[in-house]
């Protein structure tokens, strides 16, 4: 199901935005209200529910013992799902992950992953033999624009504050699952040939590109990937990739 | 000088509670049950001759026949439209039922997906099957300026007592606007006066069980556009 | 209910291991119009269960084939988020979900006042956030918030509430330990108005007379329930019905 934009906001909109002004007040570079609470879900190992602009997105972890990848037989597994379900849209429907949710849970993991996020291979219990497999995933709540930023935001919140359930499976003690980083994804959308950074859903719906960019603490890029069925030129990627570290820097900051 | 008269607080009720057990009949939104009135929808608690009923608080819109509305054209047909009119159904506008002679087939070539028309319900029968026309005067295909939704429950704050209120809006700001039954407002004027007059109907939605909101509004729009002393009081009817 | 477990249920001073007596509830939490873009929602808490629900609706009804030219169809779904239990739940609708999800639909249809709108639908989302025992009913009661929240028609709110038999005690809102160890298991709906029963199921192992003690005490506490459900709303739209005339 696709929603209908009446062709009046639609013009409305592309016009305000070649202004480089956008109908919610914002500047082209402003990133909504961030609120992020942890430790929401007790029978979680680690939780967050994350709140950007009206974009609602709740992430939880479950850290199981498990048999590693044969070409890894001494590191954890990390694993990341995430689901469009129809609650938070009136379009999105039932059923098993699209290819946007699936993206969107690989793009997340991508972040995560390269980025070395969590130290997997702190994560063995026996090498060869069993290592801890962390589950995250991702629901969103209520989606006016952006999943991108904001599952990431709740992955890694979650993730930041799990802990390892030793007692519960009798392999040692609880422990915080070991973190070595926060990346933080940017994600911009182009709205005629004006870039502007955390669209929502109205400003998603006139964009013709959306790149996502995924950095480090250090401001080196881990995970990027561009959608939509538009292009980008070059300089406009350069501004993107600028932008990513500026705003993820202030981001990193909002989060703690 | 605005009369002001005393604040009533009504209580708001939700399905289930007892609005009357002394024999009054059920009114809108309200049924019988063992001898009392019950509410079925959540709102305030409303008294019309013998009867008790409810007016909701939420709800979507339901057209009734003789509501002039704003649709956005969602699908076409070789000799209809289908028009999204914020009801629970989309209403068909059958080609004979639009002011230009449109052979089958032709019908994208008047109307296209995205595009705003003004209409009005002819009917809504009992499988909730909604019929429209724009054939009639004042309706059309609807260009550029701006749409804005509110909730149906707050259109009539926004036409005020009278048209009060809708007029002070037109004449403060020097727009045009149209208010649908099914609460999308169409604003038509100089960019930063329109940009004021959506801004103050948005703060009537939001503010629309506050007192005084009609002065409130007025200042509102004052700060923001310097009013002529000397501007007629432009008697424009409601559309 | 299929579960052994040394561990003492009810200790012989009546006490649970939560501390509660036989016919006492867990604490009990209820929201109203929590989301921004369901048409109506609600968060409800019972115990540790966590449980949110949204509707949006009445709306066209998908799929098509499943249209009712005379009536809405209420269609429900529920569905428990992977980490919302101790043994992570692989996402997807297992035949548990879909089950709670008919019965609960079908416990809505009697409610909702279907015959204002033929042909379309009323979707009603239950997720289960986190679960502690008890998430059908958490998640009906939610659900029923939810669908007034919308301004649907309907012609009560139903709570939902269950009852049980753990070491030969018959108890009220059984927890999680209760639910896996004990001997019987008693979901039950009501709309209060009338006291009818919309959703009943029972696995287990009692007599009448538990039988017929644990529906007492299930439908007092459905009441109580049905207190928060209403004062959730009152609490949440309020203001908004305070109106002054010009």
């Amino acid at each position: 199901m696709t929603e209908i934009m009446s062709e009046i906001k639609r013009d409305h909109m592309l016009k305000l935005i070649a202004d480089g002004k956008r109908l919610d007040g914002r500047g082209v570079e402003d990133v909504r209200k961030i609120q992020v609470i942890t430790d929401v879900i007790e029978s979680a190992d680690g939780s967050a529910r994350v709140k950007l602009g009206k974009t609602e997105v709740i992430a939880g972890v479950k850290i199981i013992p498990g048999t590693p990848f044969p070409d890894t037989p001494n590191i954890g597994v990390l694993t990341t799902g995430a689901e469009l379900i129809p609650m938070a849209h009136p379009t999105f429907e039932s059923g098993p992950p699209g290819e946007d949710a699936i993206e969107l849970a690989r793009v997340v993991d991508r972040g995560i992953r390269e980025s070395g996020m969590v130290d997997v291979e702190a994560l063995c219990i026996t090498p060869g033999e069993e290592v801890w497999m962390c589950f995250v995933d991702i629901y969103a709540l209520d989606y006016d624009g952006n999943l991108f930023d904001a599952a990431n935001l709740a992955a890694v919140c979650a993730l930041k504050s799990a802990t390892i359930p030793g007692e519960q499976y009798g392999k040692g003690e609880n422990k915080p699952l070991p973190i070595t980083c926060t990346p933080i994804s940017v994600t911009e959308c182009k709205v005629g040939n004006t870039l502007i950074v955390d669209p929502n859903f109205d400003e998603e719906q006139i964009s013709s590109a959306r790149l996502t960019v995924t950095t480090d603490d250090n401001g080196n890029f881990r995970a990027m990937q561009k959608g939509g069925c538009g292009s980008i030129t070059l300089d406009e990627l350069s501004l993107c990739l600028d932008r990513a570290v500026e705003k993820g820097a202030e981001i990193r900051k909002i989060i703690g | 000088m605005e009369k002001r008269n005393a604040r009533q607080t009504r209580e708001l009720v939700v399905p289930g509670d007892i609005l009357d057990g002394t024999g009054m009949r059920p009114g809108e939104n309200a049924y019988v049950l063992d001898g009392k009135v019950r509410a079925s929808v959540m709102g305030v608690r409303n008294v019309f001759q013998n009867t008790v009923g409810v007016i909701p608080l939420r709800g979507g819109y339901m057209p009734t026949s003789g509501d002039t509305v704003f649709g956005v054209i969602v699908d076409i047909g070789p000799s209809n439209w289908l028009v999204d009119i914020g009801a629970p159904y989309p209403a068909p506008l059958h080609v004979s039922e639009v002011p230009w002679k449109v052979e089958f087939g032709d019908t994208s070539k008047y109307l296209t997906i995205g595009n705003v028309v003004l209409i009005k319900v002819l009917s809504v029968d009992e499988s909730k099957k909604i019929s429209v026309t724009m054939k009639d005067s004042g309706l059309r295909k609807i260009e550029g300026g701006r749409l804005v939704k509110i909730s149906h429950t707050k259109v009539s704050r926004v036409i005020g007592k009278s048209g009060s209120m809708i007029s002070m809006l037109k004449n403060m700001t020097d727009c045009r606007i149209t208010v649908g039954q099914n609460g999308m407002i169409w604003v038509d004027g100089e960019d930063e006066n329109a940009d004021v007059a959506v801004e103050a109907i948005e703060m009537i939605e939001e503010q629309a069980q506050s007192g005084n909101l009609t002065d409130r509004i007025k200042e509102f729009i004052e700060k923001k556009i310097p009013q002529d002393e000397e501007d007629e009081y432009d008697d424009e009817g409601d559309e | 209910m299929s579960g052994h477990t040394d561990m003492v249920l009810v200790d012989e001073n009546g006490l649970r291991i939560d501390g509660r007596t036989a016919e006492q509830h867990r604490p009990f939490k209820v929201e109203a119009g929590v989301l921004n873009n369901a048409d109506g929602s609600a968060y409800v808490e019972i115990g540790k269960n966590k449980v949110l629900a949204a509707v949006y609706g009445p709306r066209e009804c998908h799929p098509r084939h499943l249209q009712n030219p005379t009536k809405a169809i209420v269609q429900c779904k529920y569905n428990m988020q992977s980490f919302s239990v101790s043994d992570r739940k692989r996402p997807g609708p297992d035949r548990r979900s879909i089950e709670i999800s008919k019965i609960i639909s079908e416990a809505l249809e009697k409610v909702v006042l279907t015959e204002l709108y033929p042909r379309a639908s009323i979707d009603v989302y239950i997720e289960i956030l986190q679960a502690n025992a008890g998430t059908r009913c958490a998640g009906l009661t939610a659900a029923s918030v939810a669908l007034a929240d919308a301004g649907i028609p309907m012609r009560d709110i139903v709570p939902a509430l269950a009852a049980g038999k753990a070491d030969g005690h018959v108890l009220l809102d059984l927890n999680k330990e209760e639910d896996n160890y004990g001997q019987a298991d008693v979901p039950i709906a009501i709309i209060p108005s009338t006291d009818e029963i919309v959703l009943l199921q029972m696995d287990g192992n009692m007599t009448r007379e538990e039988f017929d003690h644990g529906i007492e005490m299930a439908v007092a506490g459905c009441h109580e329930l049905y207190e928060l459900q209403k004062d959730a709303l009152k609490r949440r739209y309020s203001k908004r019905a305070e109106e002054e005339s010009e």
